[in-house]
């Protein structure tokens, strides 16, 4: 019995993915637990593992395609000792067809045996009705150490630039001429071919940017603060230059054209919806750090080593910024919330993302119940996410949520910045760098190891007061440090 | 018992068994009805028997300049009734071949007229009359009778017949439509032919190839109506040229008959009337649909001006009864008919189909020089509000046309000045019907200009002057 393979929900809100790659090929075994292909979200590449044995019959859905929805029909897999033709050549439907003769058999892929947990949430891989018969295919996040041959890059680079797109002359120029990614369109001629009437109702209908419950329904994390600085925001487009109008600007020639992967869209889209829609103020206040640089000198020197004499932690300055955060917002409970329209959702835990700077953007990995963890909980957990995050395989449920971030710009030698609210949060820190300054103390200059940093808050669920409440909590904890290691 | 079918197609036409056969090639138990022929107009009183016809115009042409070729050809000429016989053998070669490939494809043939009477129900009697206005012409063989039958789908594909002026209606004698100029029982010596789209023109110059004395009117500024204005005006050079007598935006306001012969009164649209007389007139002022009779009023199926509202795939305003070809209206062509029907079928089964694109729909006129064109016209491109790219190329600068001795044509190319994307191709001049379908399938690919260019066209063949007429409308013609 031939097994359809679906497009998987990475996460519960998830509606469509890009089919990165393929790692098998049609015609290639395919045993239980293989890795069959990698599917790459706004902010993660996951892969896809067979639940089944037999051959990879039939490509429905070839690599580099964008915008796959959920539980479409991306590969079709012929059981051991089926027609292999056969069953790539019957298609979906039959292959479909034959499977529904048996539902009870298939609906279970525990019924196989081996079938790892699935990685996403329960609910996720439901199908629609009358496709039950179709087995959801397992996920599986990659660890942090790169598998060999899970190539990073994949997610850098534009996902339709592999693969043929069947379009026709026409319709690649009108695509071309209104700046459309002919790539992204379905085709409606014969075999899905791309033709002019596709593209012109593209250019009507404008795919809708989001929906407008997406902050805190989808919390898909896109991150605050350092990119939002300058340019224009591209997704929702404001009523401005159109993309040829910019283009010509500048002359032919003098620029490269990079089309935006998913995790840019995703980027433009949050930050100008968040920026545009959260009524944004700022509070910002010196720390000195003197006491907190010698603690730290202090417990890093104490870290039990390993034979090779590598220490088992080394707490950086950010660490102490995210604990002492995370402890202030329990000090200062109402400020632990998130807005939404109907009411306030205070939180019992202080969720604290970090922004962490990747090729081609950013993303926010969030460390749960930072005010419940030591500080080297918090640094160890930091890594691990910052690296995969790099690699852009963090799991979603890793980035979304939270119920503030840390924004740390220091390292750059900024001084001083504001960061934009990424919601579902209420709060933001960004954080200059540590410096040697001249300050007055009972009246004498003395120097001293200061940093400033600026919280911005969302004034609908944090007013004025509460976050100067929040920010002197920060203040404290950080310029008495023992107090967080008790 | 009523038979009872899946779908029933009321005319078997170009368009009537096309759609039986796609039908039954689906699976549809299906049946066709028709009261008199099997191929319809196009195959028995149009395309088909005219094309036979202009085929011995045009070898009667050629023997008389023989001698342009180094050939000789002494006492040429014809005997009509051989001519005419030639051309209705062709005919009920064709119809048989219908009546063979219905029956092969398991459809079966219902003789007779036929009316809906209620959704899902057609009653067919026996008929009254030919064409002609003779005795019914027989079944054939193994066609069913008349009687009721029943079908989940009832396709009407009924087609048209010629339009009749007030005043000036054809009586069959005289004044003659398509059918009698089919099958002259003597030659006139002269004929009027009253309008200039594709029926008339070809008439005109059957007529005049095989030596009447023949005089269109028009009533619009061109003739050829629906053609390019440029393609118009190269055509009607040619067949002034072979003495045909062209009087465009004039009217025949009346005619009066002779025993013998036709005084029409021609208005010429600047306030001078002039009178015409000729043996015979030949009305061609268009066709109507067959929109009566069939019982579409009673049902409420949404009819206007002959002509039964679609929605494209051929569904009408009434479920169950679909309408395609001439019935369903312009352009009131064969092959537009064949494809609605398919695609009505197609709909019905449930496939994925698109509605026609009429502006992808060729035409062709088949006097000499042809006339072929698909899209939109240079005015109508403009009036559309489209930039424009124009290209055209004379046969003269084509290497085939010179050997063949047929150096008048040419071919016009219109391009969108943004997108490249071909609106419109008109060609005039020999063989040009055969040609026009390279450029049909390229607008159906939505090929730009680019793909054309880049086409590499057989040298050498009259299929180079379409190359060379979408290089011109880039400024790139090499051979003029």
């Amino acid at each position: 019995m031939p097994t359809n393979i679906l497009m998987p929900a990475l996460s519960p809100t998830m509606e469509k993915g890009n089919l990165a790659k393929w790692l098998k090929k049609e015609g290639d075994a395919i045993k239980s637990g293989d890795v069959i292909a990698e599917i790459e979200t706004d902010k993660a590449t996951m892969e896809v593992e067979a639940v089944d044995e037999g051959v990879l019959a039939r490509i429905v859905v070839p690599e580099g395609t964008a915008d796959v929805p959920v539980n479409e029909l991306i590969g079709v897999i012929a059981a051991d000792g089926e027609d292999v033709s056969a069953v790539a050549s019957g298609g979906a439907q039959d292959a479909a067809k034959d499977a529904g003769k048996a539902p009870a058999a298939a609906s279970t892929p525990a019924a196989n045996g081996s079938a790892p947990p699935q990685a996403a949430p329960a609910g996720t891989l439901t199908v629609p009705e009358g496709h039950q018969y179709e087995r959801a295919p397992e996920l599986k996040p990659v660890d942090a150490k790169p598998a060999a041959g899970a190539a990073p890059a994949a997610g850098a680079t534009p996902a339709a630039s592999s693969g043929r797109v069947f379009a026709s002359p026409l319709a690649r120029r009108v695509a071309k001429e209104a700046g459309l990614d002919i790539a992204s369109l379905k085709g409606s001629g014969p075999h899905g071919r791309i033709v002019e009437r596709d593209v012109r109702a593209a250019v009507a209908n404008p795919p809708k940017s989001a929906p407008a419950a997406a902050p805190q329904a989808t919390a898909s994390q896109a991150p605050a603060s350092q990119a939002a600085a300058p340019a224009t925001p591209a997704a929702p487009k404001p009523a401005g230059a159109s993309d040829e109008q910019v283009r010509k600007m500048f002359p032919a020639g003098s620029f490269e054209e990079v089309p935006h992967d998913g995790m840019r869209k995703t980027i433009a889209r949050r930050l100008s919806e968040a920026k545009q829609t959260i009524p944004h103020f700022y509070l910002s206040a010196d720390c000195e750090l003197d006491a907190l640089m010698a603690l730290r000198e202090q417990v890093n020197g104490s870290a039990p080593k390993d034979k090779d004499g590598k220490p088992a932690f080394k707490l950086s300055v950010n660490d102490f910024i995210m604990k002492a955060l995370a402890l202030a917002l329990k000090r200062v409970p109402e400020a632990n919330v998130s807005w939404t329209d109907a009411a306030m959702l205070k939180h019992k835990h202080a969720d604290v993302g970090v922004a962490v700077s990747i090729p081609g953007g950013l993303i926010t990995p969030i460390v749960r119940a930072a005010e419940t963890k030591t500080l080297s909980t918090i640094s160890g957990e930091v890594k691990d996410m910052a690296a995969r995050a790099r690699t852009r395989k963090l799991k979603p449920q890793e980035y979304e949520g939270g119920t503030t971030a840390v924004s740390n710009l220091g390292m750059f030698g900024v001084k001083n910045f504001q960061a934009i609210v990424n919601p579902p949060h209420a709060t933001i820190l960004a954080v200059g760098a540590g410096e040697k300054r001249v300050v007055v103390k009972g009246g004498e200059p003395k120097v001293a190891t200061v940093m400033t940093v600026t919280l911005s808050t969302d004034h609908r669920a944090v007013d004025g007061a509460l976050g100067a409440e929040l920010m002197s909590a920060f203040k404290d904890f950080i310029e008495h440090p023992m107090s967080m290691l008790v | 018992m009523a038979d009872a079918y899946d779908i029933i197609v009321v005319g078997a036409g170009p368009g009537g068994y096309v759609t039986a056969i796609r039908a039954a090639q689906l699976g549809f138990k299906t049946a066709v009805v028709d009261r008199e022929h099997l191929g319809g107009i196009c195959l028995n009183w149009g395309c088909i028997p005219t094309k036979a016809l202009l085929r011995s115009a045009e070898i009667y042409h050629n023997m008389q300049h023989a001698e342009a070729y180094g050939l000789s050809a002494q006492g040429v000429g014809f005997d009509l009734s051989k001519v005419v016989g030639r051309s209705r053998g062709v005919s009920a070669q064709l119809s048989g071949g219908v009546g063979f490939l219905l029956k092969k494809n398991k459809v079966d043939v219902i003789w007779g007229e036929a009316t809906v009477a209620k959704v899902g129900e057609i009653a067919v009697k026996p008929a009254t009359r030919s064409a002609l206005g003779g005795a019914p012409v027989p079944p054939p063989k193994g066609a069913k009778a008349a009687g009721t039958y029943t079908a989940k789908h009832i396709i009407l594909a009924t087609g048209a017949r010629p339009r009749a002026l007030p005043g000036l209606e054809p009586d069959g004698k005289l004044i003659w439509t398509y059918y009698e100029a089919m099958v002259p029982k003597s030659f006139p010596k002269s004929l009027l032919v009253m309008g200039s789209g594709a029926i008339g023109v070809e008439f005109a110059y059957f007529y005049r190839a095989m030596g009447a004395e023949v005089t269109i009117v028009e009533v619009l500024p061109q003739i050829l109506p629906v053609e390019d204005a440029e393609i118009a005006a190269f055509a009607r050079k040619r067949f002034e040229k072979m003495g045909i007598k062209i009087i465009t935006g004039a009217k025949v306001t009346g005619v009066e008959k002779g025993a013998d012969s036709i005084t029409a009164t021609v208005d010429d649209g600047k306030g001078g009337t002039s009178r015409i007389t000729a043996d015979r007139m030949i009305s061609a002022v268009g066709v109507v649909g067959n929109t009566e009779n069939l019982g579409l009023e009673a049902l409420g199926v949404k009819v206007e001006r002959n002509t039964v509202a679609t929605d494209g795939h051929g569904r009408t305003n009434v479920a169950g009864i679909y309408a395609i070809g001439d019935i369903a209206g312009p352009p009131m062509l064969a092959h537009k008919a064949e494809h609605e029907g398919v695609i009505c079928v197609e709909t019905i089964k449930g496939l994925h189909t698109h509605a026609l694109d009429r502006a992808m729909i060729p035409g062709c006129t088949y006097c000499q020089p042809q006339i072929a064109s698909v899209g939109l016209t240079e005015a109508k491109a403009k009036e559309a509000g489209h930039k424009l790219k124009v290209g055209r190329f004379p046969f003269v600068g084509n290497g085939k046309a010179i050997a063949l001795g047929e150096p008048e044509g040419m071919v016009k190319t219109i391009f969108d000045a943004e997108t490249g994307q071909l609106l419109g191709a008109h060609m005039v001049g020999a063989e040009v019907t055969e040609l026009i379908q390279g450029f049909v399938v390229a607008m159906n690919l939505e090929t730009t200009e680019e793909d054309l260019i880049n086409t590499v066209f057989p040298h050498p063949t009259l299929s180079e002057t379409m190359h060379e007429a979408v290089l011109d409308a880039y400024g790139r013609v090499v051979h003029t």
